[in-house]
C-alpha cells in the first residue's frame, strides 16, 4: 500500500486481538454514521410515510402531468390588495394588523390533481394568496370552501387519496374502499357530513374560504391567542344549480370568475375566529362552536385576473407555514405535513417542462 | 524576528473552529436529510436549517481567513506523498462545500420565491431572481453537494480513525482541544 508509509507504521507492535478489535472499532463508528445518517433520510425504511411517499400517492392517483401542481391543479391567478383596519393589533404584533394596504397576489383552484377536469358544483375550491408585507415578510395561505379539513392526519390524508381514486372500470371510487376508509377514521365520517351538508355559491366569487387548521397570533405583549380565519365574500351568497352546471364549458366557475372580476373588484373581509381554552387546536375535522368572537381584520380586493401560463403565482409555493412574525403554526399535525409536501410538490414541478393551464390567457383576457 | 518554532498543534483559534463546525456541519446534514423525509418535524427542522446554514456561512469564511493567514503543523512522518496530497486536496474540498452549499441554499430559496426567514421578522435579501428553472437546478444541486459533503466527511474521520487507533501516530493530537501526551511532555521539558 502506497498510501501509507509502512515501515513508519508501529502496527506490528499490536497484539493481533487488539489489531482486530481496532479495525472493528474504525468500521463500527464509520458505518455507524453512514447507517444512521440513511436511517433519518428514510432510506432503510421505504415503507415509512414521507412527503415523497405522500406526492408518489398523488401521481399514482391522478397520473402524471408534468409541470403542474400535484393537488389543487387546476387554477387561475390574480391580483389585488389587502387593506387592514388596524382592529388586529390586539391580537398579534404582525405588520399586516397595522391599518394600511399591502398588495396580494393570489390562485384561485379546484381541489384535486386533474389540471384539465371539467369545473364540477361539489368540487372543493379554494383560494390561495400572498399577502406582500414590509421588510421582505410574507404572509402566505392555502383555503377552502368546506368547513372543517376531511382528515385530521398526513396518514389518514395518504389513506383517503387511495381510498377514493376513481375505479378505471366504473369511473367512480370503489364504495368498498370508501366504507372501509371511513370505519377506521370515524372523524373522517362525521367531517365529511358537515362537509357535504354545506351550502355552495354559485361560484369562486361568492364563496367563503376558510383556513382549516388553527394558528397561533401573538401580540406585542407576548400573549398567545388561537384561530382560525375565513375569507368572507362580501358579493352575495346565491346557490348553485346542481342540476345544470355543465352548460358545455368545461371551464364555467373559471369563466364566471373571470367576467366577475373585469365587472368590478371582488372583495372579502378576513375574519379571524377566536379559539376559547378546549377548542381542537390540533384537529382539522373538528368544528369550533359558531358563537366564538370573530374579528374581522380587513378587506382583500381582488381587481386583476391571469392565467396561469402569465402569472409568476404559478411559480409560488402557497406553504401555509410561511407567516409573519407574529403569527405561528398551532399543535396541529397537518400544517408541518402540508408545509412539506407543498415543498415536494413544488421542487417536482419547477424542474419540469410546463404545459399550458386549461384556462389559458385568452380566456382570462375576454 | 527569529524563525518561530514549528507547530506541533494547528493554532487554538483553527482547532476551536474545526471542533464547533464539525458539529454545526454533521447536525446540518442530518437536520437536511431528515427534514426532507419528514412529515411531523419537517417545519421545525427547516426552522432550524436555514439560519444554521447561514452561521455555517458566516463561520466557514472566517475559517477561510484563518487558513491563509496561520502556520500549520508539519505532517506526521506516518503519511506517504499520496496520503498528504489527498489530505491536502479533502481539505480544499470541505473548505469549498462549506462555503457553496450554504449559498446555494440562499440561491434556491431565491430562485423559489421564497423568503429567507432567519428568525421571527429577520429576514435575508434574495441573491438570485425568481426562476423555475434555476431553483430545480439548484435544489437539485443542494443535495449532490450535501452527499459528497457527507461522503467526504466520513473519508476524512475514516482516515483520522485509522490513524488515531491504528497506526497510533497521534494524528489526532495535533486538532486536539484537551490535553495529550505530547502537550505534557512539552511543559514537562519547561516550555
Amino acid at each position: 500500500m502506497s498510501l501509507l508509509n509502512l515501515n513508519q507504521i508501529p502496527v506490528s507492535e499490536l497484539p493481533k486481538t487488539s489489531l482486530v478489535a481496532r479495525f472493528i472499532a474504525v468500521g463500527a463508528i464509520v458505518l455507524g454514521i453512514a447507517g444512521l445518517f440513511l436511517y433519518i433520510g428514510g432510506w432503510l425504511t421505504p415503507k415509512r410515510l414521507t412527503p415523497a411517499a405522500i406526492i408518489d400517492t398523488f401521481e399514482k392517483v391522478n397520473g402524471a402531468h408534468p409541470g403542474f401542481r400535484r393537488n389543487h391543479a387546476k387554477g387561475v391567478c390574480v391580483s389585488g390588495y389587502f387593506e387592514s383596519n388596524g382592529r388586529g393589533i390586539a391580537l398579534s404584533k404582525a405588520v399586516i394588523f397595522r391599518p394600511g394596504r399591502v398588495p396580494v397576489i393570489g390562485r384561485f383552484a379546484l381541489a384535486g390533481g386533474q389540471p384539465y377536469v371539467t369545473d364540477a358544483p361539489r368540487t372543493v375550491r379554494s383560494m390561495a394568496i400572498l399577502i406582500q408585507l414590509p421588510y421582505s415578510e410574507e404572509w402566505r395561505t392555502g383555503m377552502n370552501n368546506i368547513p372543517v379539513f376531511p382528515v385530521r392526519s398526513a396518514q389518514a390524508f395518504r389513506d383517503q387519496l387511495i381510498a377514493s381514486a376513481l375505479d378505471p372500470a366504473t369511473g367512480e371510487p370503489d364504495p368498498a374502499k370508501l366504507k372501509s376508509f371511513l370505519a377506521q377514521y370515524p372523524e373522517t365520517a362525521k367531517a365529511m357530513e358537515l362537509i357535504n351538508h354545506r351550502p355552495i355559491s354559485s361560484g369562486f366569487e361568492n364563496s367563503t374560504y376558510n383556513s382549516l387548521n388553527a394558528f397561533r397570533f401573538i401580540n406585542a405583549d407576548g400573549v398567545v391567542t388561537p384561530g382560525r380565519w375565513s375569507m368572507i365574500p362580501v358579493q352575495p351568497f346565491t346557490p348553485i344549480d346542481i342540476a345544470d352546471p355543465g352548460k358545455a364549458d368545461k371551464n364555467y366557475l373559471f369563466d364566471a370568475l373571470i367576467s366577475a372580476v373585469h365587472a368590478h373588484p371582488l372583495q372579502w373581509r378576513l375574519v379571524i375566529s377566536i379559539g376559547r381554552p378546549g377548542d381542537p387546536t390540533n384537529d382539522a375535522t373538528i368544528p369550533w362552536p359558531p358563537d366564538r368572537e370573530q374579528v374581522d381584520i380587513g378587506t382583500l380586493t381582488i381587481d386583476r385576473i391571469d392565467s396561469e401560463d402569465t402569472s409568476p403565482a404559478r411559480d409560488i409555493n402557497f406553504d401555509p407555514l410561511i407567516l409573519p412574525d407574529g403569527i405561528a403554526g398551532s399543535d396541529d399535525p397537518l400544517l408541518s405535513a402540508r408545509s412539506a409536501a407543498y415543498s415536494q410538490s413544488f421542487t417536482r414541478r419547477e424542474g419540469e417542462a410546463k404545459q399550458p393551464s386549461a384556462v389559458s390567457a385568452a380566456e382570462t383576457e375576454k | 524576528m527569529s524563525t518561530p518554532k514549528p507547530r506541533t498543534q494547528f493554532a487554538i483559534q483553527s482547532r476551536i473552529l474545526h471542533w464547533l463546525m464539525a458539529v454545526m456541519l454533521l447536525a446540518m446534514l442530518f437536520i437536511g436529510v431528515g427534514m426532507v423525509a419528514s412529515l411531523g418535524h419537517y417545519s421545525l427542522l427547516v426552522a432550524i436549517h436555514r439560519p444554521l446554514g447561514i452561521a455555517i456561512l458566516i463561520l466557514a469564511l472566517i475559517r477561510l481567513v484563518n487558513r491563509l493567514c496561520t502556520n500549520l503543523p508539519p505532517f506526521p512522518p506516518t503519511m506517504s506523498r499520496q496520503e498528504r496530497f489527498l489530505a491536502s486536496s479533502s481539505e480544499k474540498l470541505l473548505y469549498a462545500l462549506m462555503l457553496i452549499l450554504p449559498l446555494v441554499g440562499w440561491g434556491m430559496l431565491s430562485a423559489g420565491h421564497y423568503p429567507i426567514v432567519m428568525s421571527g421578522p429577520v429576514h435575508l435579501p434574495p441573491i438570485l431572481p425568481a426562476n423555475p428553472m434555476l431553483y430545480a437546478l439548484l435544489r437539485q444541486a443542494h443535495t449532490v453537494l450535501a452527499f459528497l459533503l457527507f461522503a467526504t466527511f466520513l473519508a476524512h474521520l475514516s482516515a483520522v480513525l485509522f490513524h488515531t487507533l491504528i497506526i497510533r501516530d497521534r494524528l489526532l493530537d495535533r486538532m486536539a482541544i484537551w490535553p495529550t501526551r505530547q502537550r505534557k511532555k512539552v511543559k514537562g521539558d519547561g516550555v
